[in-house]
């Protein structure tokens, strides 16, 4: 097997081109992710060209929604995406910053992977099946159970006034609230754990019961790390689609009371783009799709820029999200 | 053969060396590791570098099987000759050099997605084709070379993750060595076994002078004096010293030598 | 300043409250598993699985052709997405530490980020308005969108977590570096990316939206790629808004079934990882 002497030297002078070729086809397969990133936002722009030319900046702040007329108004949208969102945030950012501070200080060892998997589970179920079980748990339970028993407390306030009748921007936004649950939960988590324990430590040696340290070095510690989670958490309770328009009304109607229908931008799309009744409907709801898309960058964009300040490295973050 | 009139601080005469360094600089961006190193290595010889932590040893082993340019930055300036011929010359091709100079490193690394066997032939596959017979008949003399055959023979399908640190090195050297090449390199090789294992790899090494150049790098004095032929010692990048390993060990001509190898200092 | 006793009752209500935001966390998963169960598993009889949509009024209707569909859609965006996004998690693992690799990270996480409504009409723009057709094709290609990104970051990931010390054996074999990238390094990290591809299936298998206007639906059994066809979400949504009963009951029917796919995936997904942690 030995080859001896020149035959051996000879040997040594071969070059490896298979290294050229593996990077260069590796290298073009990547390219495609931004080339497709590119086509993305010029098929929005372009489909949504004639609706920008005609109603330019004015399609925010009209309300009218009316197809056959070929107005177009997308105040309603918006609104309604807003409003849901927040309203998702007000339930789900408080439970999910005590989930992961339950799961990363106070819960039992054997608790925590466990708890922590069963947070995950809520992350893995469908929108579909949340909208499902939306329309027909609820929904009555909202409205025939609860409602009665909260209304004379609450209905008086503005945003309670009006009429349960099931579907409204408050059921809209308690699924939201139980979708984006779980990605806050996870990211908090992380950036708790990212907290060095010497952090913690110093706080209880000095006589700081455990919520104390929690709350005023771990909390601060991981300040600009949670609130990407929260935004990273709003990214997605922006463009949720099925569960939201299962249970949220769809109706172009702006309302400052949760217990009426609304809308949102994804919901209208999912809605009326597949019986868009003229070209200009169809473009309307590519521009509405083109404002979600943008705001949806921006939102994850701020986000992870947040969090990778505080937990770098850790791509298992992104990559569970 | 005759290597009674030669001095401690001469080189072995470039005749009967199989690999030979020439001048070399081995640079890390701005640092260099190495300095002007002149050293040659005989055929079917044991030699041993030394010196303490940071002094270049490990970055001149690195040098004669091309890895030292792997890290970003890394650069190489003199020739290193095998048999003669510049491996550093421009139209060479640092993988073919890597199958002619094999590696050993310091932590056991079999490939854990093949069997042990896989493992041994791994090196071949990137050689000329071979028929499978063959293959297999390489496999056993590699692992017999490596004193690892009779432990493992009835469980060549195994995964390598099951045997022991030393074992996994053994089987590192049968993979190093099956594809027949003509230097080994050896990189602190005993340096994560227990004594059990590393006293079979010192066998081991004793063996494979018999059919190969080797050189070793390692920081236990101990060894380099009972393992080696020739001891080169290094110091802050520059090759102090070098000489029979005796000699050096017990008669030292640089005061630096003599200083590390009494274990004043390391 | 507070009392030692009111500090330690603050503390103690708190560690209830973060309790009790767990168990809130869980109770919808709860309610929803076992609703889905109750509601869903009576309903899931040999006609579930062999038949599919029949006219109303008629029984005996099932989801089978949205089954078929979404695995055969699943299996279409599997083939086009993962090989690529096989590739370019190798790219961002091994060549992705310049300017490159991080535009391309950072628009994988840009899609990542997308609402998948807003790639569903994407896709309609590529190959439903120019074939003038709904198609099983669009809703793969739909599908395929949002799995390459998931795939190229988990690839990454995983193929990062293969040790330096493998390539340089490797290297120092004399193997070029393409081959050590791919039959040292990308084969070490296999069960990670097989494992990261199931995550990616997983999500992919319960996705709605981007097919309600590629793969349209389809009330009859068809595999054909070129026509409309049905999916298991899809027709769950149809059918849970749908004012028939009979509709309404298939709904989570079909839920139930949706579920354990997307179950099943994941649980695969955590196995192959656990059995690669035995092993190593």
């Amino acid at each position: 097997m030995r080859v001896t002497g020149e035959g051996r030297w000879k040997a040594l002078r071969t070059v490896s081109r298979g290294d050229v070729v593996y990077r260069a086809v590796l290298t073009g397969l990547a390219l495609l992710l931004p080339l497709l990133l590119l086509t993305l936002a010029a098929e929005l722009v372009t489909n949504a060209w004639p609706a920008i030319r005609r109603f330019g900046f004015g399609f925010f702040a009209t309300s009218v929604w009316d197809p056959v007329a070929g107005r177009f108004g997308a105040l309603p949208l918006i609104f309604g995406t807003l409003y849901s969102s927040l309203v998702a945030m007000a339930i789900a950012v408080p439970l999910a910053l005590g989930v992961a501070i339950f799961l990363t200080e106070f819960a039992p060892r054997w608790l925590r992977r466990p708890v922590a998997t069963l947070v995950e589970l809520l992350a893995a179920i469908p929108s579909v099946i949340y909208g499902l079980w939306g329309i027909f748990v609820l929904l009555p339970l909202l409205r025939d159970t609860l409602w009665p028993v909260v209304r004379p407390a609450l209905v008086w306030l503005p945003i309670f006034r009006g009429t349960f009748y099931g579907p409204s921007v408050l059921a809209g936004g308690i699924i939201l609230a139980i979708m984006v649950l779980p990605y806050i939960a996870a990211v908090s988590r992380e950036v708790l754990l990212a907290v060095p324990a010497a952090q913690r430590e110093a706080a209880l040696a000095l006589g700081a019961t455990r919520w104390e340290a929690v709350w005023t070095v771990v909390l601060p510690y991981g300040r600009t790390g949670i609130i990407g989670a929260v935004i990273l958490g709003l990214g997605r309770a922006l463009g949720e689609t099925m569960a939201v328009t299962m249970v949220i009304g769809n109706r172009h109607e702006i309302s400052a009371s949760l217990v009426e229908p609304g809308y949102t931008i994804a919901a209208a799309i999912a809605n009326e783009f597949a019986e868009a009744v003229s070209a200009l409907h169809l473009s309307a709801l590519f521009y509405a799709g083109l404002v979600l898309f943008v705001v949806t960058v921006a939102v994850n964009v701020i986000a992870r820029l947040l969090i990778w300040r505080v937990a770098r490295g850790s791509a298992a973050g992104s990559a569970a999200i | 053969m005759a290597r009674a009139a030669r001095s401690a601080a001469a080189p072995a005469a470039h005749a009967e060396a199989r690999l030979a360094t020439d001048g070399l600089t081995a640079w890390y961006g701005p640092t260099a590791g190495i300095r002007d190193v002149s050293l040659a290595f005989e055929a079917n010889r044991v030699t041993a570098l030394i010196g303490p932590s940071g002094c270049g040893k490990s970055t001149m082993l690195r040098c004669l099987n091309r890895m030292h340019e792997l890290v970003p930055g890394a650069r190489v300036e003199g020739r290193v000759l095998l048999d003669g011929h510049d491996i550093y010359a421009p139209d060479v091709s640092p993988i073919a050099v890597r199958r002619t100079v094999g590696m050993v490193f310091q932590k056991p690394t079999p490939f854990p997605t093949m069997s042990i066997a896989e493992n041994v032939a791994a090196g071949l596959k990137v050689g000329p084709p071979i028929s499978r017979s063959e293959r297999d008949g390489i496999v056993e003399q590699a692992l017999r070379r490596a004193a690892l055959w009779d432990e493992v023979k009835d469980r060549l399908g195994d995964s390598p993750l099951a045997l022991s640190g030393g074992q996994q090195q053994r089987l590192c050297v049968a993979r190093t060595i099956a594809p027949e090449p003509e230097v080994i390199l050896l990189d602190e090789p005993t340096a994560s076994l227990d004594p059990l294992g590393s006293a079979r790899i010192e066998e081991l090494v004793h063996e494979l002078k018999r059919e190969f150049t080797v050189v070793i790098v390692t920081h236990n004095l101990q060894q380099a004096a009972r393992v080696s032929d020739v001891t080169a010692f290094f110091y802050l990048g520059a090759l102090i010293e070098t000489g029979l390993t005796a000699q050096v060990f017990t008669a030292p001509v640089q005061p630096q030598t003599e200083a590390y190898v009494t274990g004043r200092f390391g | 300043m507070a009392t030692r006793l009111t500090r330690r009752v603050i503390g103690a209500a708190m560690t209830g409250a973060t309790y009790s935001a767990a168990l809130l966390a869980i109770l919808p998963l709860a309610a929803i598993l076992v609703m889905l169960v109750m509601k869903g598993a009576g309903s899931l009889d040999w006609n579930f699985f062999t038949r599919s949509s029949v006219p109303l009024g008629e029984t005996g209707g099932g989801f089978a052709h949205a089954i078929a569909g979404t695995l055969m859609m699943v299996g279409l965006a599997c083939l086009i997405g993962i090989p690529i996004g096989i590739g370019i998690g190798i790219f961002l693992a091994e060549f992705g530490g310049g300017a490159l690799g991080t535009l391309v990270r950072f628009v994988a996480d840009v899609f990542n980020g997308t609402p998948s409504i807003v790639l569903g009409i994407f896709a309609w723009t590529w190959l439903v308005k120019p074939m003038g057709r709904f198609s099983a094709l669009a809703g793969g290609f739909a599908l395929a969108v949002i799995l390459v990104p998931i795939v190229a970051r988990t690839t990454e990931e995983m193929v990062r977590l293969v040790p330096n010390s493998l390539r340089e054996a490797a290297l120092a074999l004399g193997y070029p570096r393409w081959r050590t990238s791919l039959q040292i390094v990308t084969r070490t990290a296999g069960t990670g990316i097989v494992t990261g591809c199931l995550v990616a299936m997983s999500r992919v298998a319960g996705e709605t939206a981007p097919l309600l206007f590629t793969a349209l639906g389809n009330q009859f059994f068809s595999l054909r790629i070129l026509e409309p066809m049905a999916a298991l979400p899809l027709q769950v949504y149809s059918y849970a808004i749908g004012p028939y009963d009979e509709w309404n009951r298939q709904a989570w029917a079909g839920a139930l079934v949706l579920i354990l796919l997307v179950l099943v995936l994941g649980l695969g997904a955590r196995l192959a990882t656990r059995g690669h942690q035995r092993q190593a």
